[in-house]
């Protein structure tokens, strides 16, 4: 089983606050998940070389231009925010 | 007449020659929301007065003796993943439950521009992850055939809410199975695309590498009118792609089809009724004419864990946004503390599960055992079906290997939830299109419980999938 240790130091890395009692479950809920993903190391991948696919995926650029958003639609972005100033996003200090 | 049974082209016809108005078709599929809706949960939020607006518009429209399109005044309804400009989008998530959806996605301008009424946006899993849609942060969806059964998920309150006749079609996604498991539950179809057929601008991202938006109908010939409309490339979507329907016409008569059945596919635990429903369903086929062939696909076992462990890790990243500072539910005195609240009371369970495994599978130290042989495994899966594809032309297997499971069931044993998936998942990780159609019930305590086939079909080729589709509803 996955130590409890190690699962608080992926919630912090992940961001996620959780509870003594979250944690517990988590630990064992998350270990059965693990026991079943490791059936993947059965697979022979040997023979593989590339890890993605060669669908005709390619890179996309385009020329980087500043474009007005409508002001309509810059105010429907702005609501959304938990909090303003001047019209601004808002945050909590990081220094 | 009977206003709430029809289908997209009777609606039509029904409009233009004045049978009923537009009027009074929006407002008994409202009627039928308002009344019926309480016990069954396929919506969370309905737009009344704005679809009502918008169909008297429609019947101006006819009574001036102006055209109207294919789809206009045809009322219909979207997983509540997909943005539609000033109606709420939750994800299904506490962490979204106020968040207003600032502009449209690609496939709502599609539809909007033809003229669709949207009434309302339909319950999901929170963010799309799961099987039954129990993981909605608004209570789970009860599937109308069966209320004390799951409708699917995770696009669940989108195939209840079309046959329970509260809309005529919805919009879901689709990241493992999420249009056509619950419409295989739920005796509708189901269709995913192919990988970048249609425009994921507008749906918030999951997986995005797997992630597909598909139309969930009552008929094929629904689903091919809706997917003809929401196609095509988008320049808001660099994966999109601009690909003309293949050129099929050498066998789309069923005599020169030959039908690959997966061997994998046919194994234990996969409930008999289910597996003598499909395998009388392609004998149909074959008394039509077509070629049986028994193909396999060595990989399949391993599709479960693969996709879980990409999904995860693209949820992972893509989560990342619901930070609690740009958008949504936001707790906390300081950065630290705003980040670990908002996401830690904002997600629900499976979410956080989920984020959890893809941090962790990304994480120093595990990325090669993870997440590089995940995605090689992911290309020998691909390979499986080249290799198949190479000698037939369609795949056909069960869609799940149940019939809809009870409430409940399923949610104390992560693992067991996630096999819900496991004929579907295949088809994501390799990016192929397929589509569930009805092909019989099983009796359970009374009550027949729909049964789906599923059809896999070479990129790009939905249209051809859909022709042989459409030969089963026959």
């Amino acid at each position: 089983m996955i130590k409890k240790e190690e699962v608080k130091h992926i919630a912090s890395l992940a961001h996620l606050g959780l509870t003594q009692k979250e944690l517990d479950s988590m630990q064992k809920n998350f270990s059965s998940i693990l026991d079943y993903i490791e059936t993947l190391k059965e697979a022979d991948i040997s023979g593989v070389e590339k890890a993605f696919s060669e669908r005709e995926l390619k890179n996309v650029v385009r020329e980087d231009i500043q474009k007005e958003t409508p002001e309509d639609k810059r105010k429907k972005l702005i609501d959304m925010f938990p909090e303003t100033k001047n019209n601004y996003l808002k945050t909590k200090k990081v220094l | 007449m009977d206003l709430l049974n029809l289908t997209i082209k009777k609606i039509h016809q029904g409009l233009v020659n004045k049978k009923f108005s537009c009027l009074e078709l929006t407002k008994a599929y409202l009627d039928k929301i308002e009344k019926e809706d309480k016990n069954i949960n396929s919506f969370l939020s309905v737009y009344r007065d704005r679809a009502i607006a918008k169909s008297k518009k429609v019947d101006e429209k006819i009574s001036k003796g102006e055209k109207i399109s294919l789809l206009e005044g045809v009322p219909i309804s979207i997983k509540d993943i997909i943005l539609v400009e000033g109606m709420k989008c939750t994800g299904g998530s506490k962490i979204l439950e106020n968040y207003i959806a600032p502009y449209n996605a690609t496939c709502i301008n599609k539809l909007e521009k033809e003229g669709v009424i949207i009434l309302g946006k339909n319950n999901l899993d929170e963010f799309a992850m799961g099987s039954s849609t129990e993981n909605s942060g608004f209570g789970p969806t009860k599937n109308p055939i069966d209320l004390s059964r799951v409708p699917g998920g995770s696009s669940g309150g989108s195939t209840a809410a079309v046959v329970a006749n509260f809309s005529v079609f919805s919009l879901g996604s689709d990241t493992g199975g999420s249009i056509r498991q619950p419409a295989s539950f739920c005796g509708i179809v189901g269709l995913k695309p192919t990988y970048g057929r249609v425009s994921r601008y507008g749906l918030m991202a999951y997986s995005s590498s797997l992630d597909q938006i598909g139309p969930i109908t009552k008929t094929v010939e629904d689903s091919r009118i809706v997917f003809n409309v929401i196609k095509g490339k988008d320049i808001l979507d660099s994966t999109s792609v601009d690909k003309k329907d293949s050129d099929y016409s050498c066998s789309s008569k069923i005599k020169d089809l030959v039908i690959g059945v997966p061997k994998e596919y046919f194994i234990e635990g996969v409930d008999p009724g289910v597996v003598n429903l499909v395998k009388k369903a392609i004998k149909k086929y074959e008394d039509m004419g077509a070629k049986i062939k028994e193909i396999s696909l060595p990989h399949t076992k391993y599709a479960i864990p693969a996709y879980y462990i990409i999904s995860a890790s693209e949820a992972s990243a893509n989560l990342a946004r619901y930070d609690g500072a740009r958008y949504g539910f936001s707790k906390g005195d300081n950065l630290k503390d705003l980040y670990l609240k908002s996401r830690g009371e904002g997600f629900g369970k499976e979410v956080r599960r989920r984020i959890m495994l893809g941090t962790y599978a990304l994480s120093s130290g595990y990325y090669d055992a993870y997440y590089l042989r995940a995605q090689k495994v992911r290309m020998l899966i691909e390979k499986d079906f080249k290799k198949a594809f190479e000698k037939v032309d369609v795949i056909m297997s069960p869609t799940c290997p149940t019939p809809a499971f009870k409430l409940g069931e399923k949610t104390q044993d992560s693992v067991q939830m996630y096999l819900s998936d496991i004929f579907t998942v295949s088809v994501n990780l390799a990016g192929l299109c397929g589509i569930s159609v009805p092909c019989g019930s099983i009796e359970v305590d009374s009550i027949k419980l729909p049964v789906g086939l599923q059809l896999i079909g070479k990129p790009f080729e939905e249209n051809r999938i859909m022709d042989i589709a459409e030969i089963m509803e026959k």
